[in-house]
């Protein structure tokens, strides 16, 4: 099982199989690459999630996935295989009748702050029958139906809450809502854009508990696009480090917080302050995200890594299975694995 | 008057009123705390819990509705002119979004060397100019001279907040209010900026009024300070950050610590939660009586919580809580 390359044809176990996927942006100033050969597979019922900062081609990669990027993107290769049973098809080659079908039955994403983008004057209940039509489901009593059973696992009331107007709704209530009707059309793929971004503590736990459970009960699959490292460790299965476009490393939940092996997922996590124990130290990591229209040469962190030799400047280093499960793009791993990461340490206090 | 025994800046008893429509709503109410030179006190919170308001107030942006803010024991707003002109230079504010605090027309040189020639800090052009040099490397923007003439938006979102905090220290101040001051940026930019407010304080004795709604930060940052609880516009809970983070005593202090998602896989998912009685927020136009957090308390005693605000009071370590539930539990 290689997470790399696949050998193109179907594999059953997975709902999702991208390969080799480039998009960019046309920019003033040149070309900006946003998604740079980026290839991975999704099993079902699985969560990813994909972690990173700011420009670092998460949200185009979610936006890649259901087609939904703006006129200036462009997708200038790869593949996006959808399991449809027994058969695959590729998302890229879709044409719009296929596509519609596509969005929101098979595939929903929720958006990063689209709690704001409900329709002032609409009633929730509304807008769902809007989302179920325009879908080509026309049944009421089904939807209705259909949308009192998912409020209940978002935990909503779903008298109240279907008459309601949205601001008459918490914010916390309707990014609630928005998973529900997500879920509306009973889709195998949910794409989440920085669920809980913008959300108080206490609202955060009560998404966050929500997603869990309807995983459970749905088992759909999800991938989770987030800055913050705290949801992916709440929710994910397995982790996905980008920068500068790529996937960095690729690993289980535990193996990255536990033991990353690429400085810059090394470099994330010590970034964060925790709860427990004392103050601690923080990693800064030094200099400025990479310029995505002149990348760096070879490796794209070489710039701000300790770990830099000169191999780092010239070749890149391609995501390589370090382990059945633990993939890493990095010609060093060894030494920071052996070193446990510290050098990033010493050169942030230095 | 050259003793300060109620520290360098003090809140005493704030109130605070908005008109919204025909509806008064009450942000603030009975708010006080004091900060001495150097000190960090991090003011945290949920959204629409009053930290913003307190930190208008705190910089003299926001007169309070009741109450008194002092600055070195005196009532700023019934100052003289020169001594009020004084209080607002020494008490600085760095906003949230960097993208919307600096003038988008102005080079960082100008969004520098104005408020250096306002207050007549130096004598000509050329020596504001030198200064704004020195700033831009205490704020660690390397070499100075590649960003004098930079407009923010070719910035990016770290280094227009280190301009923005070159600008407040423009006029030295001596106290400074963060408002969510490192939210909006990268966690990798996040900490270098934290190191950076940190060695002001080290090294210019700068005091801070932190706000932030981010638990965690508030711990890193105010290990050595204190951190205030805020719930609808009251500090519930206050006290020196080993003992908030690790003995919360107010319920909905522990409520928060313990429903914060954390960047550790095992702890996060086998940390104990706090069930509250309900998850709406409880709105300003209709604060519940008695304590305002009673509707939602897991500790609520019919009675008592619902007929009087508790009033903050002294436990041990240090720590002032506002429960009647918990200090008198304390008192027995």
């Amino acid at each position: 099982m290689t997470e790399q390359r696949l050998d193109g044809h179907l594999n059953e176990e997975y709902i999702l199989q991208v390969e080799d996927l480039w998009v960019s942006y046309q920019a003033e100033r040149g070309t900006v690459k946003a998604v740079c050969g980026v290839s991975f597979n999704l099993r079902a019922g699985e969560t990813l999630a994909f972690i990173g900062e700011s420009g670092c081609g998460k949200t185009t990669l979610g936006l890649t996935f259901i087609r939904l990027l703006p006129a200036t993107a462009r997708v200038e290769r790869g593949r996006i295989w959808y399991s449809r049973g027994t058969e695959a098809v590729d998302v890229l080659a879709m044409h719009e009748q296929e596509l519609r079908h596509f969005r929101w039955r098979e595939c929903a994403m929720i958006f990063q702050g689209a709690q704001n983008a409900f329709n002032p004057v609409l009633r929730i209940w509304d807008q769902v029958l809007d989302t179920a039509r325009a879908h080509g489901e026309t049944d009421k009593k089904k939807i209705r139906q259909r949308m009192e059973e998912l409020f209940q696992l978002v935990q909503l009331e779903p008298r109240r809450v279907l008459r309601a107007y949205p601001h008459q709704l918490s914010g916390g209530m309707r990014q609630r809502v928005l998973i529900a009707l997500g879920l509306l059309l009973n889709p195998s793929l949910v794409i989440l854009d920085e669920p809980t971004t913008a959300l108080d503590i206490l609202t955060q736990r009560s998404v966050i508990d929500v997603l869990r459970g309807l995983k459970e009960r749905l088992q759909f699959s999800l991938i989770l696009i987030s800055h913050d490292l705290s949801l992916a460790a709440e929710l994910a299965d397995r982790v996905a480090t980008m920068y500068a476009g790529k996937i960095v490393e690729l690993a289980s939940v535990w193996d990255i917080y536990y033991r990353p092996h690429h400085p810059y997922t090394v470099g994330l996590i010590r970034a964060v302050p925790t709860l427990s124990g004392d103050r601690g130290r923080l990693i800064s990591i030094p200099g400025s995200p990479p310029d995505l229209i002149n990348p760096p040469t070879g490796c794209p962190f070489h710039p701000r890594c300790p770990y830099t030799t000169e191999r780092c400047q010239e070749e890149e280093p391609p995501l390589q299975a370090v382990s059945p499960t633990h993939h890493v793009a990095c010609w060093h791993w060894e030494k920071v694995i052996a070193e446990g990461g510290e050098r990033m340490l010493t050169k942030a206090e230095a | 008057m050259s003793t300060q025994p109620n520290g360098l800046l003090e809140l005493h008893r704030i109130e605070r009123t908005f008109k919204v429509g025909r509806n008064l709503i009450r942000v603030l109410d009975d708010v006080s705390f004091s900060v001495q030179a150097g000190e960090v006190l991090c003011l945290v919170g949920e959204s629409g819990c009053g930290k913003t308001t307190t930190g208008k107030i705190a910089a003299g942006l926001l007169p309070p509705t009741q109450g008194e803010v002092r600055y070195k024991g005196q009532n700023v707003w019934a100052m003289p002119k020169a001594a009020f002109r004084e209080y607002r230079r020494a008490v600085q504010i760095i906003h949230q979004d960097p993208y919307a605090s600096l003038n988008p027309t102005q080079r960082v040189v100008n969004i520098l060397t104005a408020p250096l020639l306002r207050h007549k800090l130096v004598r000509n052009r050329r020596e504001a100019v030198e200064k704004a040099l020195e700033l831009l490397q205490v704020v660690d923007l390397t070499p100075p001279e590649d960003f004098l003439n930079k407009y923010p938006h070719q910035l990016s979102g770290g280094q227009r907040q280190r301009v923005s905090v070159a600008r407040a220290l423009t006029v030295q101040p001596q106290f400074l209010v963060a408002d969510e001051a490192v939210s909006m940026l990268d966690v990798s930019i996040r900490v270098s900026l934290l190191q950076m407010l940190e060695r002001l304080r080290e090294e210019m004795h700068v005091a801070y009024l932190f706000i932030t709604h981010d638990l965690a930060v508030a711990k890193y940052f105010a290990w050595d300070g204190r951190i205030a609880v805020m719930y609808l516009g009251r500090i519930v809970e206050i006290g020196p950050t080993p003992q908030i983070i690790h003995r919360p005593r107010h319920p909905y202090t522990q409520a928060l610590l313990s429903a914060l998602p954390e960047a550790d896989p095992k702890a996060t998912r086998t940390k104990e939660r706090i069930q509250l009685r309900s998850l709406d927020v409880p709105s300003l136009l209709n604060i519940p009586p008695g304590c305002p957090f009673h509707p939602r308390c897991p500790l609520f005693q019919p009675g008592l919580c619902d007929t009087r605000i508790p009033s903050l009071a002294p436990v041990d370590g240090g720590v002032k809580v506002a429960c009647h539930v918990v200090t008198e539990g304390a008192a027995q």
